[in-house]
C-alpha cells in the first residue's frame, strides 16, 4: 500500500538478510532466525516489525507458534510500478535508435 | 548449507488492493474477470462445496486447472484443491491446497491473502506456482484498481 515503506524496509541489510532466510525457507519462528543472526532479541523484533510494517513479512499463528511468512508481493508491485515503466521506455528507445538508423543507412 | 532452496510447502501471498471484499471475491470467482489477469484462464464453478474448480482456457477448449471447492464463505474465505494440467509434470504430482482470505480495512481497501499449501508431495507444483502467484495477484490490484488488466507479463 506504501512504496515508501517497502524501500525504507529493504535500505537495510540486516532486514535484507532476514528476507534471505526466510526465500530459502518460509515460516519460521522468531527463535529460529534469532539464531541465525548475531544480533539480540529484540534487535531481530525491531527489524521483523519493519518488514511487516512494510507488508514484506506476514505472520500467521499455527497453534503456539507465531510463523513468518515472506510476502514478496510488495516487490512485485514496486516491479510492475517502476521498473517495467522505465524499462519499456529504454527498450523503445532503442528499437527507435534501430529504426533511425536502417532508415538512414 | 546447501545452494539448493528448500521447496516452500507454505507459501504465502498478500497484497492490499482498494475494492469491496464483494468485488475482489466476483473477480476471483467470476471466468468474465479471471480471463483479464489470470493468465487468460477462464475459472469454472458452480459455488457449492464438494463440487470441481476448475480453470479453463479462454475459448474452454483445453483444461489448465483442475481442483475441488472446499469452503465457500462468501466474501470472506474461498479454498480450493489445485492440480495444474498446463504442465506435464505438475499434472502428475498430486492435489495441493489455495485458501484466499479477504479482509476489509480502513479507507476502502481490502486486505487478499492467497495461501498456497500441502505442497509437501508436489515440489514441481511449488516451484511453478512460485512467481505465477505474484503476477496474478499484482494483475488482480491492477485489474480492480484501474479496470485494465496490466500491460504486460
Amino acid at each position: 500500500m506504501d512504496d515508501d515503506r517497502v524501500f525504507k524496509a529493504l535500505a537495510d541489510a540486516t532486514r535484507r538478510h532476514l528476507l534471505d532466510r526466510l526465500f530459502e525457507r518460509d515460516g519460521r519462528t522468531l527463535t529460529e532466525l534469532e539464531s541465525e543472526l548475531e544480533m539480540t532479541r529484540f534487535g531481530v523484533m525491531k527489524h521483523l516489525r519493519v518488514l511487516e510494517e512494510a507488508g514484506l513479512v506476514v505472520t500467521r499463528r499455527s497453534g503456539r507458534e507465531k510463523l513468518h511468512f515472506l510476502n514478496p508481493v510488495p516487490i512485485r508491485l514496486i516491479h510492475d510500478r517502476w521498473i517495467d515503466k522505465y524499462t519499456e521506455r529504454y527498450v523503445s528507445a532503442l528499437a527507435d535508435l534501430k529504426t533511425d538508423l536502417e532508415e538512414s543507412a | 548449507m546447501t545452494t539448493m532452496t528448500e521447496v516452500q510447502t507454505t507459501q504465502l501471498y498478500q497484497v492490499f488492493i482498494k475494492a469491496s471484499p464483494e468485488a475482489i471475491w466476483d473477480a476471483i470467482t467470476k471466468p468474465e474477470f479471471t480471463t483479464r489477469y489470470f493468465y487468460g484462464s477462464a475459472v469454472d464453478t458452480t459455488g457449492e462445496p464438494g463440487t470441481p474448480w476448475r480453470g479453463w482456457t479462454a475459448d474452454r477448449s483445453q483444461q489448465l486447472v483442475d481442483g475441488e471447492l472446499v469452503e465457500w464463505d462468501r466474501p470472506r474465505r474461498l479454498q480450493h484443491t489445485w492440480r495444474a494440467l498446463y504442465d506435464e509434470d505438475t499434472a502428475l504430482e498430486p492435489y495441493s491446497r489455495v485458501t484466499w482470505e479477504i479482509e476489509p480495512q480502513d479507507g476502502g481497501y481490502s486486505k487478499l491473502t492467497v495461501v498456497h499449501d500441502q505442497l509437501e508431495e508436489s515440489p514441481k507444483t511449488a516451484e511453478n506456482v512460485a512467481g505465477g502467484w505474484m503476477y496474478v495477484l499484482s494483475g488482480l490490484k491492477t485489474l480492480l484498481e484501474t479496470g485494465e488488466p496490466l500491460a504486460s507479463g
